[in-house]
């Protein structure tokens, strides 16, 4: 037993938390709102420098050939910075899904990848729209029973804007008479894979966000003075951080556990996501709503910072599956006839 | 990172499992807030010595089995899957005992810590005072050194198990003109000493669980000052940041509590569906559970491999107190009409332990330092927010 990470993952997610803290600023996200896309490819570029757009790319393809237990910790801080950038997606969702179609789509795809140079979109059923379309080289849409992938000239988008200027939203439509790269059982078990990684890469985002937000307003609560004092040295404004980082404290293991079950093809798995999703968005919402009152009416302000992490974790917690998803599936598994709960069962 | 457990970790538990299963006491014992009930658990805390399962943690000297914080938790889960009695002497043991074993003098360990091992001197705590409860700073006993004797006067309050116990340890004034935390030294004292008088205080179940304690010029040989004088606060810090961390409130009792609810709850769930909200809060007790398992062997493994734990040990105390009242409150309301009733109502079938432990969970907010202080803690020292 040992649920650490290991001093080499600590320190990846450190130099990974440099580059984006210096890279990532608020100040870069407002101007992204700015561009035609939102992405900015220069900053692609950077990532992919680095070796991140290829982290769980098999090394066979040319990638760095890690696993979600080595990613979590990365995906925390893409949140930490509200990375506009589909970095989560494509190392969570996007390559695991085309290493495990393999062939030749897999062996065109996955290195373009690496280089930075390739950027692929995963559109579920359940999530109706589908996130960075407009910027896909490649698209990986579930029909029916079936998995298609699409280049750009084969799909029709139609942009939905959101609340959150970073999140760039589709619903993408693939011409008629497109082959399937998967059917079936295979499609089925690519599609609720892909789901479970994706509510993974929000749960770790979520953490991030949540750690952002109380940072935040520590750092407003201690600046901002009324009645002659930092508002933040009034009990009633530090106990609403105080309960942020409760529940904070207690959504990490579980994603980390979630990754693990992922990363070792665990049976808990799906159940392991639900659950941290769950408590890592819950932490996420609480950090906004309890930020945004500390924030006074700056918070409701476009010009403060906070609403660039406070829409995102909003977003996060209602796609890949809402509350009501996640919870029907740990219904399913808790009160089952014969489910072993209780002390002793959570790593049997 | 790898999530199983080792060859030696699983005959670790199967070894607790056996021992437990041929032990254990097949009918439960009464309440440790009665006399014969005390008795009963005293003598099981013997048995669990004599087995060497008292304490595992503790060094095989000392009759524990050296066992690090997995085996401890995997004990833990083995303990209360099996409805093992609660353990009357845990102030001694989960509290003192390590303290003890930190601060105290070799005399004093190999003096105290056996017979507080075999439940022959069961401990009691002496922190609260009528005027000093979450501003424990404000302690007014004192305790006047004169040769190699402390004199100690003054009132010490919720003392949990003190209307039974042998010895309680506690924070005393040593210095007159001292104030706040300077001036104070942690003192044990034998509660047969002449001049100690001890008032029980019912509690909501009408039983003695805590008391109060009147010292009238009682006389302590100096050999019972655990640490330096003066130095009392530093050792009672020691022994709060046991009470709120891993050792008392392992997630096993917690989840065995909710893995109860979730049964429960189907048992109940033609009446208890009539409420949405109940099948939603049986749901996130189970996580909240989950998560608090999780969180916990995370941070034990960390500390094995030589991690500190800080001030988020505060938000421990928040986690469990409050997911404990609210599986409580959910079970209440699964029984509806019947979760009034004590066990022995005609009418109670089905009723369990619920109301016992709903009583009990009113306390975890409020005991071992508030849930309020524990936020300012955590704002303060873990957030950094300003004083």
């Amino acid at each position: 037993m040992d649920f650490t990470f290991s001093e080499d993952q600590l320190l990846f997610q450190e130099s990974v938390r440099d580059f984006l803290l210096n890279e990532v600023t608020p100040e870069r996200i407002r101007a992204s709102w700015e561009t035609g896309s939102g992405r900015d490819p220069a900053l692609w570029s950077q990532l992919a420098g680095l070796g991140l757009t290829g982290i769980t790319v098999p090394e066979e393809y040319g990638g760095l050939g890690m696993t979600a237990v080595d990613f979590v910790l990365l995906a925390q801080e893409c949140g930490y910075v509200a990375l506009p950038e589909p970095l989560v997606h494509t190392a969570l969702v996007a390559v695991p899904m085309l290493r495990d179609i393999g062939g030749d789509l897999a062996a065109r795809w996955l290195p373009k990848i690496v280089a930075g140079e390739a950027i692929v979109a995963v559109g579920l059923a359940q999530n109706r729209l589908v996130e960075d379309a407009h910027v896909a080289d490649l698209l990986l849409l579930q029909q029916g029973d079936s998995l298609l992938a699409a280049t750009p000239d084969q799909v029709v988008l139609k942009y939905n804007q959101s609340i959150d200027p970073s999140r760039k939203l589709f619903t993408a439509k693939a011409a008629s008479g497109l082959a399937s790269v998967a059917d079936g059982a295979h499609a089925a078990t690519l599609v609720s894979s892909a789901l479970n990684r994706g509510a993974l890469g929000c749960a770790a985002q979520a953490l991030g966000l949540a750690q952002r937000m109380i940072d935040l307003s520590v750092q407003y609560t201690s600046e901002r003075r009324q009645f002659g004092k930092p508002i933040g040295s009034f009990q009633a404004v530090k106990h609403h951080m105080a309960n942020v980082a409760v529940r904070l404290e207690y959504a990490r293991a579980p994603t980390h556990r979630a990754a693990y079950a992922i990363a070792n093809g665990q049976d808990i798995a799906a159940h392991a996501v639900s659950h941290a999703k769950l408590v890592a968005c819950e932490a996420a919402s609480l950090a906004a709503k309890n930020s945004h009152q500390v924030h006074g009416a700056m918070g409701y302000t476009w010009e403060v910072d906070l609403h660039i992490f406070m829409k995102k974790a909003w977003a996060l917690a209602n796609t890949w599956g809402d509350a009501g998803f996640h919870k029907s599936r740990v219904a399913a598994r808790i009160f089952a006839q014969g489910a072993a709960l209780g002390a002793g069962a959570t790593f049997a | 990172m790898d999530l199983h457990f080792t060859e030696s970790q699983i005959a670790f538990r199967e070894e607790v499992r056996g021992w437990l299963a041929a032990n254990v006491p097949a009918e439960p014992l009464q309440t440790f807030d009665t006399a014969e009930g005390f008795q009963q658990h005293r003598e099981w805390e013997a048995t669990l010595n004599k087995g060497r399962w008292g304490m595992v943690t503790w060094p095989e000297a000392l009759g524990g089995r050296g066992s690090d914080l997995i085996e401890w938790l995997i004990f833990e889960e083995e303990y209360y899957k099996a409805r093992a009695p609660l353990r009357v002497n845990q102030n001694g043991i989960f509290l003192l005992g390590p303290t003890l074993m930190e601060y105290g003098t070799d005399e004093q360990k190999a003096r105290i810590l056996p017979k507080m091992a075999n439940g022959e001197e069961v401990w009691a705590q002496g922190w609260s005072e009528p005027n000093a409860g979450s501003d424990m700073a404000a302690i007014r006993s004192t305790a006047r050194l004169e040769g190699d004797r402390y004199i100690i006067n003054g009132q010490k309050t919720w003392s949990t198990r003190a209307v039974w116990a042998d010895w309680c340890f506690g924070m005393f004034r040593t210095d007159p003109d001292s104030e706040r935390h300077r001036g104070l030294t942690f003192i044990l004292v034998p509660l047969n000493s002449p001049g100690v008088t001890v008032r029980p205080i019912p509690q909501l179940d009408g039983l003695p669980g805590f008391a109060e304690i009147f010292f009238d010029n009682v006389e302590v040989a100096v050999e019972n000052r655990l640490g330096d004088e003066g130095a009392g606060w530093s050792v009672a810090m020691a022994t709060a940041g046991f009470e709120r961390g891993l050792m008392l409130r392992s997630p096993a009792r917690f989840q065995e509590t909710a893995r109860r609810l979730v049964e429960l709850y189907t048992e109940n769930r033609e009446s208890a569906d009539e409420d949405p909200a109940v099948k939603d809060a049986v749901l996130r007790a189970y996580l909240d559970a989950e998560s608090y398992c999780l969180t916990t062997y995370q941070t034990a493994c960390r500390l094995n491999k030589g991690g500190k734990i800080g001030a988020e040990s505060s938000t421990n105390k928040i986690f469990w107190s409050e997911l404990d009242q609210a599986m409580h409150a959910t079970a209440m309301s699964i029984l509806g009409a019947r979760a009034e009733l004590l066990p022995h109502a005609p009418a109670a079938q089905g009723v369990g332990n619920w109301l016992d432990g709903w009583l009990f969970s009113q306390s975890g907010p409020i005991y071992a330092g508030t849930n309020e202080v524990q936020r300012n803690i955590i704002a303060e020292r873990m957030l950094g927010m300003p004083r």
